[in-house]
């Protein structure tokens, strides 16, 4: 982690400190006076870095575009910034960068269209050149996603600011009092020179230390002397969560404020044709009618009005085609279009290697699986909404977002202002998955607000939450597998149901000689959304049972079947055994009890589970889970865990219960009565092994989520001997004993 | 017009009587720490005591609550600024992530230690099964309310089964 070469400063420079975007002696009236403008807010203050203020009292302020949305990234990427710089923990503060361009996350827009694929040196500038717009673009920006905080802005930003910040103070103290930078230590925000006793704060050199370009090479530390990272520390935003103090968009007041709900079209994409309004208009405290080209709106003085009468609403819509779409329909399609595509030869490629269909004819034999997931929602705890307030030409946008640059170049487009003239301020999310990475209803409160001429806060219903979200899209999947006497795999190949991201989801970690994945895209009406861990959730389902099945029909243990597809990947092999390890694997269990093993790599973070199931009730009840997680380093580890504990019950409710239907091309489900969700006496004991291989760094947010739907199927087969290859599980017939 | 006494305050509301006790504390009387999550009962998030009894107040009208003492979460410290045991257990543990839901958590455990000083893993099943976490936190949940529980005195009575249930 201390390998900081000359090239990989000037990649990750461009990428998160950018010279010109962090400008890393930036203070105000210098090199970037607006930037610094918004950050430095008291008197006295100095920005050392971009990414650190330290202001006169030295108080170290660690600031990154990250929100937060319960992931706790910004206390572990001050914990990383404060590390580098010898920071007094006592004494510092985290601030979410505002939605500005300087601000936009370049390491993020690489990462995510550059993947796992390693560019080669000589192109480093062209390709920086080609991230740097990308990331000015609507396309990507500042966003929380992707598990990225800890592994790109932390990694690449938070400690090269840190360690920079601490090496230009040093320097400065040294010049300050005449003697060699070398003889200088730091500790808790101050610099000491022992030879002549001399001390000082950091405050104390901050202005010196600005007139100075940043070290292009700032050393980092080794994991040996790390004090901060790697130790639990309590969140910054706790406290607020437990007094009812902590602001969510939900929560913004301002004078003379309107609320609105709002109904969407039901069959998502399609035309408001009429609206009659004769009622709702007359009903108490109802202010406006909204009509738009997707949605109609209510506003009233106070939501519950707005709600009452916008129910009363007679309003038809234009559906088209998607209006005579059912779930059975969409699924059936799928298969013809995955029959045809074999057929025709027209798979799209998505991994390659050897040559799968010819390993395939010379097989002992061959086995073959579909399998299925449907669409999901998000289902955040906190409905979608957003409160715009806009005065003349300018707009100002609360609300809770995981990208509030996106929000704001979106907002500023669809009502025809100028970027520079709206502002984002972002609250705290109740809950993100990946739903509040969109910016629609951010531009829906600004298209009424823009209508009515004072402020307005739009709340949706959950109704309209779970039935107008960007969904997990449902989706099929093939597998076609050669195995030669052993019953081990000597030709690969998977077919599914559209590529979205991250691109190597579908890729299998396993040793295949010959591998061949493809997929084909779908063309229904239904739009797609990141939802936490993206397509990692349904190929972790499908490659972990599918490879359950194998080791089944080679008649072998499923922990050993995978070893053994695991050897030489020692960092696979370590996770695995520990999941295995800390359940008891290959304990005997009660009848209608059975264990089940999975380990799904995502976001450069590998994590197994195992899941002990009772099927004795009714619904398969998980008791217990142990995950084991590497995510090369842990920064925060009880945040870590906190976060795989999350996951776990975030991919339990979609695996038992999460299933969204479509009939005439509506969404069927719409509240948490039919959409149901894991509740307390249902979650099952979670344990959590950590371990640091020291490789690179790999997300948390997300990976925990994949692992638990295999392990939960392949946990029912083993102790009921029913293999179940669609999710949802609760509703099947799952052979409870 | 209905007087509401909220934590410890006489507040006099001019609104629809069936307008929903939870509209009346964000947008009335500003006390948004009071979530609104599904609008019908199902997640709890918007959990406050009336009478000391938990209920929904998504779901229970304003003429409900006339007369009546309403506790939210903004009330749960004692006067010189003390948080209550259980929102000490809940930074101890780490509760909350996104925290959207842990106003209502915390509303319904305070309800459930007030009625059951001890509760056993049962209790708290059927007492916090009406509070969603979409983060999951229900193992820490769990965990904070038997850690919160053990600073307590047993001096309430132990009451029966029924009362100090939340309503569904």
């Amino acid at each position: 982690m201390n390998k900081w070469t000359r090239r990989g400063f000037i990649t990750a420079g461009v990428l998160t400190t950018g010279a010109l975007v962090v400008g890393v002696a930036i203070r105000p009236g210098h090199r970037a006076p607006k930037l610094a403008g918004m950050v430095a807010d008291g008197e006295g203050e100095v920005l050392v870095n971009t990414w650190v203020k330290i202001d006169a009292d030295n108080l170290v302020t660690a600031i990154a575009p990250h929100s937060e949305m319960g992931q706790g990234a910004p206390t572990a990427l001050t914990q990383m910034l404060a590390d580098e710089m010898d920071a007094d923990w006592e004494k510092i503060a985290y601030q979410e960068a505002p939605a500005h361009e300087d601000f936009a996350n370049y390491a993020l827009a690489r990462e995510f269209i550059a993947g796992d694929m390693s560019i080669p040196r000589f192109l480093d500038d062209t390709v920086d050149g080609v991230f740097l717009n990308l990331a000015k673009s609507d396309l990507v920006g500042q966003i929380t996603g992707g598990s990225t905080s800890i592994r790109l802005t932390g990694q690449r930003g938070m400690r090269i600011a840190g360690a920079a910040a601490r090496e230009m103070i040093v320097k400065a103290a040294a010049k300050t009092w005449k003697v060699p930078a070398r003889e200088l230590r730091t500790e808790n925000s101050q610099v000491f020179h022992d030879g002549s006793g001399q001390s000082g704060r950091y405050a104390d050199f901050a202005e010196e230390a600005a007139k100075h370009m940043p070290p292009s090479q700032p050393k980092l530390k080794a994991v040996s002397e790390y004090q901060i990272m790697g130790k639990p520390k309590q969140r910054f935003d706790i406290p607020s969560k437990v007094d009812g103090t902590a602001m969510f968009g939900i929560d913004v007041d301002l004078p003379d404020m309107k609320y609105a709900a709002v109904m969407g079209a039901p069959v998502i994409g399609s035309t408001v044709k009429t609206v009659d309004a004769s009622t709702a208009e007359t009903m108490p405290g109802v202010v406006k009618i909204v009509k738009k080209d997707h949605f109609v709106a209510v506003v009233a003085d106070g939501y519950w009005q707005a709600q009452q009468a916008i129910h009363a609403l007679n309003v038809t819509f234009d559906e088209g085609e998607a209006g005579a779409r059912d779930q059975d329909g969409i699924y059936e399609r799928f298969r013809t279009a995955m029959t045809e595509a074999v057929d025709q030869g027209k798979e799209k490629e998505d991994i390659s290697h050897g040559n799968a269909r010819k390993a395939a004819k010379s097989a002992a034999r061959t086995f073959e699986a579909e399998y299925s997931v449907p669409f999901l929602a998000h289902a955040a705890m906190e409905p979608l909404n957003a409160t715009v307030r806009i005065d003349g030409k300018t707009a100002e946008v609360w609300t809770g977002t995981q990208n509030p640059l996106l929000t704001r170049n979106a907002v500023a487009e669809a009502i025809g202002f100028k970027t520079a003239d709206v502002a984002v301020h972002n609250q705290f999310l109740g809950g993100g998955f990946g739903r509040r990475a969109n910016p629609d209803y951010s531009i829906m409160a600004a298209q009424i607000a823009l209508d009515c001429g004072f402020p307005v806060k739009m709340i949706w219903s959950r109704e309209e939450d779970t039935q107008q979200d960007w969904y997990r899209l449902a989706s099929v999947s093939r597998f076609k597998v050669g195995l030669d006497d052993e019953g081990m795999p000597v030709s690969w190949e998977q077919q599914y149901v559209d590529k979205h991201d991250p691109p190597e989801a579908a890729h299998p970690i396993y040793n295949l000689d010959n591998a061949f994945v493809h997929y084909i895209e779908s063309d229904h009406h239904m739009r797609f959304g990141a939802w936490r861990s993206v397509d990692h959730t349904q190929h972790g389902f499908y490659i972990e049972s599918a490879i359950d099945e194998l080791a089944h029909e080679a008649g072998k243990d499923g922990y050993e079947y995978r070893r053994a597809l695991l050897a030489g990947k020692p960092r696979h092999l370590a996770v695995l055994d520990a999941a295995a390890k800390a359940a008891g694997w290959g304990k005997t269990m009660p009848d209608g009890h059975g264990l089940g093993i999975s380990i799904v790599e995502s976001f450069g973070t590998l994590c197994a589970q195992v899941v002990e199931v009772d099927m004795t009730g009714s619904v398969p009840k998980v008791s217990h889970v142990y995950a084991a997680a590497d995510p090369g380093f842990v920064v925060n580890p009880d945040g870590f865990t906190a976060q795989i504990e999350s996951g776990v019950i975030y991919g339990l409710t979609a695996a038992l219960y999460g299933e969204i239907t479509i009939e005439a091309g509506r969404v069927m489900q719409s509240n948490f009565h039919d959409y149901e969700i894991v509740r307390m006496d249902e979650a099952p004991e979670i344990h959590v092994t950590l371990i640091n291989s020291g490789a690179k760094l790999g997300g948390g947010g997300e990976p925990g989520t994949p692992p638990i739907a295999p392990a939960l199927a392949n946990a029912i087969f083993n102790a009921t001997g029913k293999r179940l290859r669609t999710l949802p599980l609760a509703y099947q017939d799952t052979g409870s004993v | 017009m209905a007087t509401l006494i909220v934590n410890g305050r006489r507040e006099a509301l001019d609104v629809d009587p069936n307008q929903p006790l939870l509209w009346a504390l964000r947008e009335n009387l500003k006390l948004t720490g009071t979530k609104f999550g599904c609008g019908i009962a199902q997640c709890g998030a918007c959990t406050v005591h009336v009478d000391g009894q938990p209920v929904r107040s998504c779901s229970t009208p304003v003429a409900f609550a006339d007369g009546k003492e309403i506790t939210t979460i903004e009330g749960l410290k004692s006067a010189d600024g003390t948080l209550h045991a259980l929102q000490q257990a809940w930074i101890d543990n780490q509760v909350p992530q996104c925290g959207y839901c842990q106003s209502g958590q915390i509303m319904s455990a305070v309800a459930l230690l007030e009625s059951k000083p001890r509760p056993t893993d049962a209790d708290i099943d059927t007492a916090m099964r009406g509070n969603i976490c979409r983060c999951g936190m229900y193992s820490r949940i769990r965990k904070a309310i038997k850690e919160a529980a053990l600073t307590l005195p047993v001096s309430a009575p132990d009451l029966t089964d029924v009362e100090g249930q939340p309503n569904e």
